[in-house]
Order: C-alpha cells, then sequence, then structure tokens
C-alpha cells in the first residue's frame, strides 16, 4: 500500500460541524490479517469460499446471542442525533462516518436478509445484497470506528455504534477477513502474553533498569517487582507502560505509590498486559481467552487483589467485563473492589494522608485532562457514578497547582476520543487518526490559548501513543502529554527509605496493606 | 362498505397486537452477554427505572443531542399520547372521568402533532446529514402520520362527521353487534392510515417503541464488579 497522502484539518476556534462530502474517506483500507494470524484466534485462514452465506449466518447467530446487536439494528428511526458526533465525521466530513451512516452499512444487509420489509420492498426501506462492494466498505469503514460510544450518549435509544462495529468486526473475521494489527496483537497475547510480544527476561530487564533510574533519581531503593508470589496486589497494566514515552513515566508512579503507602506488589509475566484487543473484534472467546491470563496469573501468584494501570478499553473490560469473562473472583480479599483502577487506589490512599506531595515540582507544566472513552462512558470509578471523570481529576488536582479543564461538551461523557482507539492504533490508519483527533486537538488548542494549558493529562495507553504521534501533525509537541502518575511521580515525597519488599516477612501472608 | 372497515381493522388490530408480541418476546428472550450501560449509569434497579422514565417521557437523550429534534419529537410524540387517550371515547361507555377531562386539551393537542411532524419534516428535508440517511420509507412515515393528523384535524374543527355513528362502529366491532360507519371521505381516509399504521409497525422502524425497553445501554444496572453477570451460553464456554 502506497502511504497515502492527506492534508491534516485545520484547527479552527470551534469544533464545526462540516456540510458533508460523500466518499472521503472510501479509500481508506487498513492491511489484512495473514493466514497464521487468523488462525491462532480460531478463525478461517483466508475469505472462505461461500463467503455471503456464511457472513448472513454469522450475523443471524449473533442476533441470537446479542440483545444489544437486535435491538439497535432495529430500532434506529434516522432522528440524526447522532449525525454530528463522531469524531471522525468532524474531521473527515465523510457521511460513512456519521454514527446511523455507519451503521446503515451493516442495518441495510440485515434489512435485507431478516426484516420482511427488506426482503419484500428493499427499495423502500434501503435494504441491498451483501456484495463483494458492500463488504470492502464494511471493511474501510468498520476500521473508522474507535467504538468510543459518543454517539450513544445522544442517541434516544442508547444505540451504541460500538457494538454494531465489534459484530461487523466479528463477522468479517468470521469469513477469513481479519485486520492485520488486532488479530496479530491478540495472537501475541496468547502465545506470549502482552500485545509487544515482550518475553518475560525483556521486561525483568526493563523493571532493573526502572529501579536504577529510581535510585539515581531519588536515593530510594523503590523496587518494581516481578512474578512475586505471595504478594498483595497483583498490578496489571498495559504493555506499553514498559516501553513507551510518556507510559512509563507512569509506571514509575505507580511503584513509587505502592512503596510509599507501604504494600506489597508485583507484576506478572502472565498477565503482562491490561489491554484486550479481544473487544475491538468482538470476539467474546478471545477477549475470554486473554482475561484468564490474568485469573491465572492472581491464582499462581496468590496475590488479594488486583490493580489496573491507566488503560482505557483496558480499564472498561476489567471494570465491566472482567467478573463475567474471568470470575468469580471469591478468592480474593473482599474488602476491596475486583479489580481496582490504580487512580481509586492512589486516591484512596491520599484521603487517608499516606503521601506528602511538593506540587512545586509540577510547576512547570499547567494541566488538562483528556477523559479517555472506554473509561468515561464504559465504566467507573469509586461508589457512585461519575467517580470516573471526578477521581482522576482529584488526583492531578492534589499533585500539581495549575490545572484547567476543557469546555465542558468535550470532557467527561461528552469528551472526544483520542482518535486511535478501537483498534486503529496503526500507522496504514495514519489519516483516520490524524482526522478524528481534530476535535480534540481544537479543545486543546483552546484551553492553551485562553488557560495558558501547557500539558494533557491521560490515563489510557492508547491515547498517549496517539497523542504522541499526532501532536506534530497539528502543530504540537509530542511530549505535551503526560500520563497521570507521572505527574504523581514528579511531585511524591518519599519518606520511605526503605522498600517494604525488604522489610522483614516480605512474601508472607501478612496484613501491610491498611 | 362497513363491513370491509370492520374486517380490516380486526385483522389490522391482530397483526399489531401478535406483530408486537413476537418482537417482545424476541428481545426478552435474546440474551445480554457483557454489561454495556453507557455510563455514567445509575447503581441501582430504582436508578434504571428513573433513568428509563427520563429517556420515555423526557426524551433525555435526544435532548442533550439536538434541540430541534428534540423539541419537534417531544411536540409530536406528547400531542399523538394525548389525542390517543382522547380517542378513548369512541372504544367506551360511560367514558372514563380521565378521559372528558382531557378532552379540550386532546382536541388541540393534534396540532401540536401536526406540528411537530411537520418539524421533523423540514428537518430531513434541509438538513444535509439527515437528509442522507433518510429512505423512501422515513419520508412516507412522516406523511402517513401527518395525514392521519390533519384529516383528524378537519373532522374536530370543520367537518364533524357523525361521532355517535363511529362510536356505535367501534364498540360495534368488539361486541360483534354490528354497527354502519358513516360513508365520509376523511374519515374513511383517516381510518385507513391508522389501519395501515396498525399493519406495518411490527415490521418497521417504529419497533423504537418496544425496541428502547431493552436496549442494554440504558437499562443495565451499573454493578459489575458487585455482581456477577453471566449468560447461559457464556457458561457454556466455562464448562467446556
Amino acid at each position: 500500500m502506497a502511504k497515502a497522502e492527506f492534508k491534516t484539518p485545520e484547527l479552527k476556534e470551534i469544533i464545526e460541524v462540516p456540510k458533508l462530502e460523500v466518499g472521503t474517506m472510501s479509500h481508506i483500507t487498513c492491511f489484512v490479517a495473514k493466514p497464521d494470524h487468523n488462525q491462532a484466534l480460531g478463525f478461517p485462514g483466508e475469505k472462505v469460499e461461500n463467503w455471503q452465506d456464511a457472513a448472513i449466518a454469522k450475523m443471524g447467530d449473533l442476533l441470537s446471542r446479542y440483545r444489544s446487536f437486535q435491538v439497535y439494528l432495529d430500532a434506529c428511526v434516522k432522528c440524526g442525533a447522532c449525525t454530528d458526533k463522531c469524531h471522525y465525521y468532524l474531521g473527515s466530513k465523510d457521511p460513512n462516518n456519521m454514527p446511523v451512516g455507519r451503521q446503515d452499512l451493516l442495518r441495510r444487509v440485515y434489512r435485507r436478509y431478516f426484516t420482511f420489509a427488506g426482503k419484500y420492498f428493499p427499495k423502500l426501506v434501503g435494504a441491498v445484497d451483501l456484495t463483494d462492494e458492500v463488504l470492502d466498505q464494511w471493511y474501510s469503514y468498520f476500521h473508522q470506528c474507535s467504538q468510543c460510544r459518543r454517539c450513544s450518549v445522544f442517541c434516544p435509544y442508547g444505540i451504541d455504534t460500538a457494538e454494531i462495529s465489534m459484530a461487523a468486526r466479528e463477522i468479517m473475521d468470521s469469513i477469513g477477513v481479519g485486520q492485520k494489527y488486532c488479530n496479530e496483537i491478540i495472537g501475541k497475547v496468547h502465545k506470549i502474553g502482552n500485545n509487544l510480544g515482550l518475553p518475560g527476561p525483556a521486561i525483568a530487564d526493563t523493571l532493573e533498569g526502572l529501579e536504577e533510574d529510581v535510585y539515581d533519581d531519588t536515593e530510594v531503593a523503590v523496587k518494581y517487582p516481578l512474578d512475586v508470589k505471595g504478594a498483595d496486589i497483583l498490578l496489571v497494566t498495559p504493555s506499553a507502560d514498559f516501553f513507551a514515552e510518556p507510559h512509563v513515566d507512569g509506571l514509575i508512579g505507580y511503584g513509587k505509590v505502592f512503596h510509599e503507602a507501604g504494600v506489597s506488589w508485583t507484576l506478572s509475566t502472565k498477565a503482562s498486559e491490561a489491554g484486550n484487543f479481544g473487544m475491538f473484534i468482538g470476539s467474546y472467546e478471545n477477549m475470554r481467552r486473554v482475561s484468564l491470563r490474568i485469573r491465572e496469573a492472581a491464582l499462581e501468584l496468590g496475590v488479594k487483589r488486583i490493580v489496573f494501570g491507566e488503560c482505557g478499553h483496558a480499564w472498561r473490560i476489567a471494570y465491566s467485563f472482567l467478573n463475567t469473562l474471568a470470575g468469580p473472583f471469591d478468592f480474593l480479599d473482599p474488602d476491596y473492589p475486583v479489580p481496582q483502577h490504580i487512580c481509586e487506589f492512589t486516591w484512596g490512599e491520599i484521603q487517608k494522608g499516606t503521601f506528602e506531595f511538593d506540587k512545586s515540582e509540577n510547576d512547570d507544566m499547567s494541566i488538562t485532562f483528556h477523559d479517555s472513552c472506554n473509561v468515561a462512558r464504559a465504566s467507573r470509578m469509586g461508589p457512585t457514578p461519575g467517580g470516573q471523570f471526578e477521581i482522576p481529576r482529584n488526583v492531578i488536582k492534589a499533585v500539581v497547582n495549575n490545572y484547567h479543564d476543557m469546555e465542558w461538551d468535550t470532557i467527561h461523557e461528552r469528551t472526544f476520543c483520542c482518535g486511535g482507539g478501537g483498534g486503529l492504533l496503526t500507522d496504514d490508519l495514519m489519516e483516520v487518526r490524524v482526522k478524528g483527533a481534530l476535535p480534540r486537538m481544537t479543545a486543546f488548542k483552546n484551553v492553551m490559548e485562553e488557560k495558558g494549558v501547557t500539558h494533557l493529562a491521560a490515563i489510557c495507553a492508547i491515547c498517549k501513543s496517539q497523542f504522541t504521534k499526532v501532536f506534530p501533525y497539528y502543530g504540537f509537541d509530542m511530549f505535551q502529554i503526560v500520563s497521570v502518575h507521572q505527574l504523581v511521580s514528579n511531585a511524591i515525597v518519599l519518606n520511605r527509605k526503605t522498600a517494604p519488599e525488604d522489610a522483614p516477612g516480605y512474601g508472607e501472608d501478612d496484613d501491610d496493606d491498611e | 362498505m362497513s363491513t370491509v372497515y370492520a374486517l380490516l381493522f380486526i385483522v389490522a388490530t391482530i397483526v399489531l397486537v401478535v406483530g408486537l408480541a413476537r418482537k417482545i418476546a424476541q428481545y426478552a428472550k435474546t440474551p445480554a452477554p457483557l454489561k454495556i450501560p453507557t455510563t455514567p449509569a445509575p447503581v441501582t434497579k430504582t436508578g434504571v427505572v428513573l433513568r428509563m422514565f427520563r429517556e420515555v417521557v423526557f426524551f433525555e437523550s435526544l435532548f442533550k443531542g439536538t434541540k430541534w429534534t428534540w423539541i419537534f419529537s417531544w411536540m409530536f410524540h406528547m400531542g399523538l399520547f394525548l389525542v390517543l387517550l382522547r380517542h378513548v371515547r369512541y372504544f367506551i361507555e360511560p367514558v372514563w372521568l380521565p378521559i372528558e377531562l382531557i378532552q379540550p386539551i386532546g382536541k388541540y393537542a393534534a396540532f401540536a402533532m401536526v406540528v411537530g411532524l411537520l418539524g421533523l419534516l423540514a428537518r430531513r428535508v434541509f438538513v444535509d446529514r439527515v437528509r442522507y440517511i433518510s429512505a423512501p420509507s422515513d419520508y412516507l412515515w412522516l406523511l402517513l402520520l401527518i395525514v392521519i393528523g390533519a384529516s383528524g384535524i378537519m373532522m374536530t374543527f370543520v367537518l364533524h362527521p357523525d361521532v355517535v355513528m363511529v362510536k356505535d362502529f367501534f364498540t360495534g366491532i368488539w361486541t360483534f353487534s354490528g354497527g354502519q360507519l358513516p360513508m365520509d371521505p376523511v374519515l374513511l381516509i383517516h381510518l385507513s392510515m391508522v389501519a395501515l399504521l396498525m399493519l406495518l409497525l411490527p415490521f418497521s422502524k417504529l419497533l423504537h417503541i418496544p425496541g428502547i425497553f431493552f436496549s442494554p445501554s440504558r437499562n443495565q444496572v451499573d454493578n459489575p464488579r458487585e455482581q456477577r453477570h453471566l449468560v447461559e451460553w457464556a457458561k457454556k464456554l466455562e464448562e467446556s
């Protein structure tokens, strides 16, 4: 595939709703999965002979197994409330990137094969046969959806395009037409344990390096333990945290927080990935297989609690699905929610007064917070609805002096996706990613100009990677994206001079996690 | 002619009731394997009932989404609701007190209904994004409802057909005592369109009426950490 030439959209003062232009993104296609990528996930290697029949049969199967899919395909009245809500539409003007436009690519086929009106009066209700051309459109446009659920906030029936795009991808996988990026990555998790394919020794090396760096920096022996049996807390974090910037600064922060809270914790090679791309391809089976690694690791290590690092879609799966997919977790300490988010942990300790912070360490920055879509609209933190908005902000405000929110209609449940979620964080979809980032970039630019904000903090590995990549397209610096626990790391004062792991009794069944 | 209409309404009622019942049964039977409420979501069942109430009565999400569409569709739906309540008087004797009481508002609610529909039609025609997603059936539904509403207004305020006869006809259908319909063209159009709507409803986008109650993003309680959610087909995966 030739590297696509495209123009970065111009930043305006407000997020404008453009006039639609048909077909501006129809040339988009992403690399197709190779046979072994597909087969490792239980899908046919290549496009099957009778693919139309197989696809329709799969659609019927999903209709009988997912109420969301059935109801959402029936209920849409084409009211148009969602049409100006998708960041990919706002950035690309392509009507197939309007949520309802995207859904209709599949709904038209559903109507043709599964409804009375579509079978007998296809023209009247806009029903079409499943042709090669339609399949190409599916492959293109269902890989231009980041499954961020912004549309579902505004739909009078709560229709969630994410559910439709997950189903579409599962149908395509079932006929051997998979996406390389997602399927290759899921294969790596099944085989090695994380998205990046890092073997245990490489992780151990990295963690040792981190310990040295932190010691050089602070003269305190903060540990980054791996596969320690009998630790209280299993930390599951996206594998990008081991290498990428600014992710790794967040991981350093988690370690300092655990250290200062005096709890014993460990990472795991088996569960060295919080992310779970099984959700992106809509495959319950693959999502479950990936999730079970976490259960196994928790059992093998004999931990009492599971805490998740900063990762958006991982938190959706952890919070909303993990209990379903890999539960029940009755072998863990019932005094804590399973799992917990690292922000819940940190905020809990802050409220107890565990930490001393020197906020001035972050005075070179003025921060705004990007609500990651899966955290904002598909999960929660803390006991009350909306805690997912308050708790990360509370943590940030506890460690920085300068904080300002972006405009109200671009944060909280109305937050705009970074543009790279849902399995699109691949270079072959760069044009989609850059255009889809437009609304967030606009809001960020405004808060910089109006409030003097310098940095964007996030709690999602995909958001962090995406912003690092797309900031330069919009004239920003790639280092303007920071991890929330990087800010914590900067400000936290390490008063506990001995690592809890060096204290006697570590690894035994003790209760020092008060 | 009256017999034809009597049969038409009998068939339309059966199709509507059976068709809707089948779809509702299908929705109820289809499992929702994962917890997918759009958050922030209520953490209790009572909270979900309130969320659903706000959604069904006030169109909360649509209000967040698009103010013009919200105004027009709320006028239409609330107008239609009052008009339908008012119509109960044509089927029962004696007429219940609440139905008597809404009679004056119910008459004028028809105007709100038609104005709402015209607004929705205008949006469909003039907003490029909404025009793009509209199939012929989307326009026809609006026209059908406008014809029903406008013919109703004509009869209430201008033509005044013999409503006592109409009432005898409809009570006659379900008491099998027979009865004649006044051969008034506007009334016949009104009734034909209503019968058509009843016949098509279970096969159309009007399934949003039962659909909303089954929408997992709106009707699920946000408690996945506290309570394990597992459907039958997922349980089978664990056993294998």
